[in-house]
C-alpha cells in the first residue's frame, strides 16, 4: 500500500485504508485512526467494565498497545470488528488479572479494604442498570455491551467474540429471561 | 425487541462519554509508542504543509511537547508488567457498574484495583466459555509483552523487580505459588471457566455401567452436606441452582435416617434396601445406608477446638460474622468444662485472639467472640499455620484436636495453589489434627476449596445460611461433626451379572476411587462421625429388562455365571480413628431387603437432585412425582428437615419453567 500523504488524508478515508497505512508506519494515518476511534474504545470499555476509571485506563492501555497490535493487522476483517476484539480481549485480561490479584496473598488486605469502600459508595447509588448488569454473567454482559451498547448485529458481535450467531442469539434470549425475572421482582 | 432489552439498551447508550483529558492522554501515549515502534519520529513538518482538516493534530503534537515522558513511560511500564503478570486464569464476575468516578489519575492499570462483591446470581446456569477468545487474547499478549518490555525504561525494571520480590515473599510461606507459569496458564485455559467468584467441586454425573464389563464399583463415603444448604440458599434467592452446585449424595446425606444401630463392638453397620425405581419401572434402587455407632456421650473424649475465623472485610455482614458469632455462642453450651477452645483470626485483628481456654470460662470466650471485627489484612496462610501451631500446643492425651475454619469462602490463604494447600492440610491431618470447614454467606463461596480442605483434613464441609442450620450442624449434630468413629470408610460393590446387567451410582462423582484403592490402606477416604448416617443409592437394571440402555453385544460377552440370586456383594473398609489398618465388613445384597420410609425419602431427594441437574435418567418423572413421593415418606420428621425439603421442591418447581 502506498504511503498516504497527509494532503489526501481526508476524514472520509476508510478505516481499513488508514489502518494498513498506519501498520506500515504512517504516523498521520495512525493519529487520524485513533482520533476517530478513541471514543468508541472508551465507550465499549465502559459498557464492559461498568466503571469509568477502569474504562479510561483500559482505553489508554489499548491506545498504548495499538501501534504494536497494528503490526498484526491483516485487513481481513473490518477495522472496527478487529478493534472491538482488541477491547474485549483487553477487558478479559483485566478481569483475569483482577482475579489473580484476588488470589494472591500479598496486598490482599488493601484490596479488601478498597473493595469495602467501593461497595459502600456503590450501595448509595445503586440504580437499575447496575442491578440489571450485575444479574448477568460476564459472558452475557459482553454480549449485551456489543449488541445493545454498540448496536451491533448478532453476526458482528459473534465475529468480535469469536462465537456463532446462534450463540449470540441464545445469549440475548437468556438476557431477556433474566431481565424479565428482574422486572417481576421489581413489581413485587 | 422486548421492552426489557429496550430499557437496558437505553441505559447502556446513555453512559457518559469519554473525558477529553483522558482522551488526550491516551492519544499522546499512543503516538509516543507508535513513534518508538517506528524507530524514529517523523521529522517536524512546517505548519504550512498541513491540511486544514488535520488541525486537531496540532493539539496532539503540543501534548507531546508539554507532557514529560514520565507518565508515558510509567504507563508503558504498566503494560509490560501487566502482560507479564497474566498468570492464573481464575475468571471472576468483577464487573462494576459504578457512577462516574471522580476525575481519575492516569495511573497504571497494574496498580491493585478494587473488585466488587460478585453478584449472588452470577451463580446462574453456566454456559460454554468463550475459550477461543481467551486463547487468542493470550496469544496476542506474548508479542506485545516483548515489544513493550523491550523499550528500555528504568521504571520498568523497578516495577519488574518489585513484582519478583512479591512473588518471592509469597513463595516463602511454603505452599504458596503465586508465580505465574506457562503450564498453569495452559492448564487453566483448558479448564471450563466457572462463573462468578464462586467455585464448585463437581464432576460429570456417573454414567450407566455394564456389569459384565465393569462389575465393581468403588467409592469413598461423603458426609458433607454443604451442597444442600447452597441449593436452599439459591432457591431462597429465587434462582435455580446451577447443575454444578448440585451434589446428589450431599443432598441425600443432609437428612437424618433411622438405620438400625450397630452393636457396641461394631463401628457402624450397613443397612441395605431394594425398591422399584420411582422414575423408571424397569429398574430398581439399591440403597446402602451406614449408621455410625454413637458411643455413650458421657464417654466422649475431651476436645481441643481451634476456631480459625475469617475476619476479612467481606465477612462484615449480619449473615456472615454476625451469624458466626451467634452460632459459636450456641455451640458453647454443648461443650464441657474439660474441653478447651482457642480462637485464631486471619485477615484483620491479628493472630491469636483467645489463647487456649477451658470451655467453662464462658465469659472469656464470649468476650473474645465479641471483639471480633471484620477488616484488615493478615494473610490467611499465616492464620492456618498459626491455628495448627495452637492446636499442636493444645494436644494432650485422649483429646481430639480439631480446627474449625469459618469463612465466607474467600479462603485466601494465598491459595493460587490449592493443591499445595491440600498437601499441607493432609500432612497436618496425619499429625492428628482434623480440619472442618464452615461456610458462611454467598457471593464468593469457594466451595471447591472448602471441599478439598475438608476432605484432606478429615473433616466435614458444612454451609451455614441460617441460625437453624447453625443449630443443626453445631448443636444437634455436634458430636457427629466433631468425633469421628471411623476413618477412611470405603465402599465397594461387586454386582452379579446374572441379576444386574447395568448399574449406575447416583452421586459420589467427586468421590470415585480406583478398584485397587479399596484394599490399599494408604488411600484416604471419608470419615463417619459418631451417630451419623451415610447413604448411597444405586440404580440397577436386570438382564432382559426393557429399561436396559445398552444393546447386547453381537458377538456376546462372557456368559454370566449362574447359581446365585444375589444382586451383588457389598464390601466396606474402615479404620478406627488413629489406626493404620482397616477392618473389612462384607454382606451380600440379596434383593429382598425391604424398603423403608427412610429409603423412599432418600430416593425422593436423589430424584430432586437429579431434576436440578437436568439428569437424562429421569424420563418423564418430574416435580409433582418427587413431591408426592417425599410427602408420602415424610415420617415423623421431628426437626422439620423433610418438610423443608419438600417446600424447596415446590419452590424449584415454580422456578423451573
Amino acid at each position: 500500500m502506498a504511503r498516504v500523504s497527509p494532503n489526501v488524508m481526508l476524514m472520509d478515508t476508510p478505516d481499513e485504508t488508514l489502518a494498513s497505512a498506519a501498520a506500515q508506519g504512517d504516523r498521520t494515518a495512525f493519529a487520524v485512526l485513533i482520533g476517530r476511534h478513541y471514543d468508541r474504545v472508551f465507550g465499549l470499555a465502559f459498557r464492559l467494565t461498568g466503571n469509568r476509571a477502569e474504562a479510561e485506563d483500559l482505553a489508554q492501555d489499548i491506545c498504548a498497545a495499538l501501534p504494536a497490535k497494528l503490526r498484526h493487522w491483516r485487513g481481513e476483517a473490518r477495522f472496527t470488528t478487529w478493534l472491538y476484539r482488541v477491547v474485549v480481549n483487553a477487558t478479559h485480561d483485566l478481569r483475569r488479572r483482577q482475579a489473580t490479584r484476588t488470589r494472591a496473598a500479598a496486598g490482599w488486605g488493601d484490596w479488601e479494604l478498597a473493595r469495602q469502600d467501593e461497595i459502600a459508595t456503590q450501595a448509595a447509588t445503586m440504580d437499575w442498570l447496575t442491578e440489571a448488569m450485575t444479574r448477568l454473567t460476564p459472558e452475557l454482559r459482553d454480549t449485551v455491551a456489543l449488541v445493545l451498547g454498540e448496536e451491533m448485529t448478532q453476526v458482528e458481535a459473534g465475529q468480535v467474540l469469536g462465537l456463532s450467531e446462534g450463540t449470540i442469539a441464545w445469549r440475548m434470549s437468556e438476557v431477556k429471561k433474566r431481565l424479565r425475572a428482574l422486572a417481576r421482582e421489581d413489581a413485587k | 425487541m422486548s421492552d426489557e432489552l429496550d430499557d437496558l439498551k437505553a441505559a447502556l447508550r446513555a453512559l457518559p462519554t469519554a473525558d477529553p483529558a483522558a482522551r488526550v492522554r491516551a492519544m499522546a501515549l499512543a503516538m509516543e509508542n507508535f513513534d518508538r515502534l517506528q524507530g524514529s519520529t517523523d521529522p517536524a513538518r512546517s505548519s504550512d504543509d498541513r491540511h486544514p482538516q488535520a488541525a486537531p493534530l496540532n493539539g496532539v503534537r503540543r501534548m507531546f511537547t508539554y507532557l514529560t515522558s514520565r507518565p508515558a513511560l510509567a504507563a508503558t511500564t504498566s503494560v509490560a508488567v501487566l502482560v507479564i503478570g497474566v498468570a492464573v486464569l481464575l475468571p471472576v464476575a468483577d464487573l462494576r457498574i459504578a457512577p462516574p468516578a471522580p476525575q481519575p489519575e492516569p495511573t497504571a492499570t497494574a496498580a491493585p484495583k478494587a473488585l466488587p462483591a460478585a453478584p449472588a446470581d452470577s451463580l446462574a446456569r453456566n454456559e460454554a466459555p468463550p475459550a477461543d477468545a481467551a486463547a487468542s487474547s493470550l496469544a496476542e499478549a506474548a508479542p506485545e509483552a516483548q515489544a513493550l518490555a523491550a523499550a528500555p525504561a528504568p521504571e520498568a525494571e523497578i516495577a519488574l523487580s518489585d513484582e519478583a520480590g512479591a512473588s518471592e515473599a509469597a513463595a516463602d510461606t511454603g505452599y504458596l505459588a503465586a508465580e505465574p507459569s506457562a503450564s498453569a496458564v495452559a492448564q487453566d485455559r483448558a479448564a471450563p471457566l466457572p462463573q462468578g467468584t464462586e467455585a464448585y467441586a463437581n464432576a460429570p454425573a456417573n454414567p450407566v455401567r455394564i456389569t459384565t464389563e465393569d462389575p465393581v464399583s468403588t467409592f469413598s463415603i461423603d458426609v458433607d452436606t454443604a451442597s444442600f444448604a447452597v441449593i436452599r440458599s439459591s432457591l431462597g434467592l429465587g434462582q435455580l441452582p446451577a447443575p454444578e452446585q448440585v451434589r446428589v449424595e450431599e443432598m441425600v446425606n443432609y437428612f437424618p435416617y433411622a438405620y438400625p444401630a450397630p452393636t457396641p463392638s461394631e463401628g457402624f453397620r450397613p443397612a441395605i434396601s431394594v425398591m422399584p425405581t420411582p422414575w423408571n419401572p424397569g429398574t430398581r434402587l439399591v440403597t446402602i445406608g451406614l449408621q455410625g455407632a454413637l458411643p455413650a456421650i458421657a464417654d466422649r473424649p475431651a476436645l481441643n477446638l481451634v476456631f480459625l475465623i475469617d475476619t476479612s472485610g467481606s465477612m462484615e455482614e449480619p449473615m456472615k460474622l454476625g451469624l458466626l458469632k451467634q452460632s459459636l455462642t450456641m455451640m458453647l453450651a454443648e461443650l464441657r468444662p474439660e474441653d478447651r477452645i482457642a480462637i485464631v483470626t486471619y485477615a484483620g485483628s491479628a493472630g491469636e485472639v483467645l489463647p487456649p481456654t477451658p470451655a467453662s470460662d464462658r465469659d472469656a470466650i464470649l468476650a473474645a467472640l465479641d471483639t471480633l471485627a471484620a477488616g484488615g489484612s493478615t494473610a490467611g496462610a499465616e492464620g492456618l499455620e498459626l491455628a495448627y501451631r495452637v492446636a499442636e500446643g493444645m494436644a494432650r492425651d485422649g483429646a481430639v484436636s480439631r480446627i474449625l475454619l469459618a469463612t465466607d469462602g474467600d479462603f485466601n490463604v494465598g491459595v493460587s495453589d490449592p493443591e499445595g494447600l491440600e498437601a499441607y492440610v493432609a500432612k497436618k491431618r496425619d499429625g492428628g489434627t482434623y480440619l472442618s470447614v464452615l461456610g458462611f454467606g454467598r457471593g464468593n463461596l469457594d466451595d471447591a476449596v472448602m471441599q478439598s480442605l475438608a476432605q484432606n483434613g478429615n473433616g466435614t464441609a458444612a454451609y451455614i445460611d441460617t441460625l437453624a442450620e447453625a443449630r443443626k450442624v453445631l448443636v444437634d449434630q455436634l458430636t457427629g461433626a466433631l468425633f469421628p468413629i471411623a476413618d477412611d470408610v470405603k465402599i465397594q460393590v461387586e454386582w452379579n451379572p446374572a441379576t444386574v446387567a447395568e448399574y449406575r451410582l447416583i452421586g459420589y462423582e467427586t468421590r470415585a476411587l480406583r478398584r485397587e484403592d479399596f484394599n490399599n490402606d494408604a488411600v484416604d477416604a471419608g470419615e463417619i462421625g459418631a451417630g451419623t448416617q451415610v447413604t448411597a443409592i444405586y440404580e440397577v437394571t436386570a438382564p432382559g429388562s426393557d429399561a436396559l440402555l445398552n444393546d447386547p453385544m453381537r458377538y456376546g460377552t462372557a456368559a454370566a455365571p449362574v447359581g446365585t440370586d444375589e444382586l451383588g456383594h457389598l464390601k466396606l473398609r474402615w479404620k478406627a480413628p488413629g489406626t493404620a489398618t482397616s477392618t473389612l465388613i462384607e454382606t451380600p445384597i440379596t434383593g429382598t431387603e425391604p424398603a423403608t420410609e427412610d429409603t423412599r425419602f432418600s430416593a425422593a431427594i436423589a430424584g430432586f437432585g437429579q431434576l436440578l441437574q437436568g439428569s437424562v435418567y429421569l424420563n418423564v418423572w418430574g416435580w409433582d412425582e418427587a413431591i408426592a413421593l417425599a410427602l408420602s415418606a415424610r415420617g415423623a420428621d421431628e426437626f422439620g428437615y423433610r418438610i423443608e425439603a419438600i417446600n424447596l421442591m415446590r419452590l424449584a418447581q415454580s422456578l423451573d419453567n
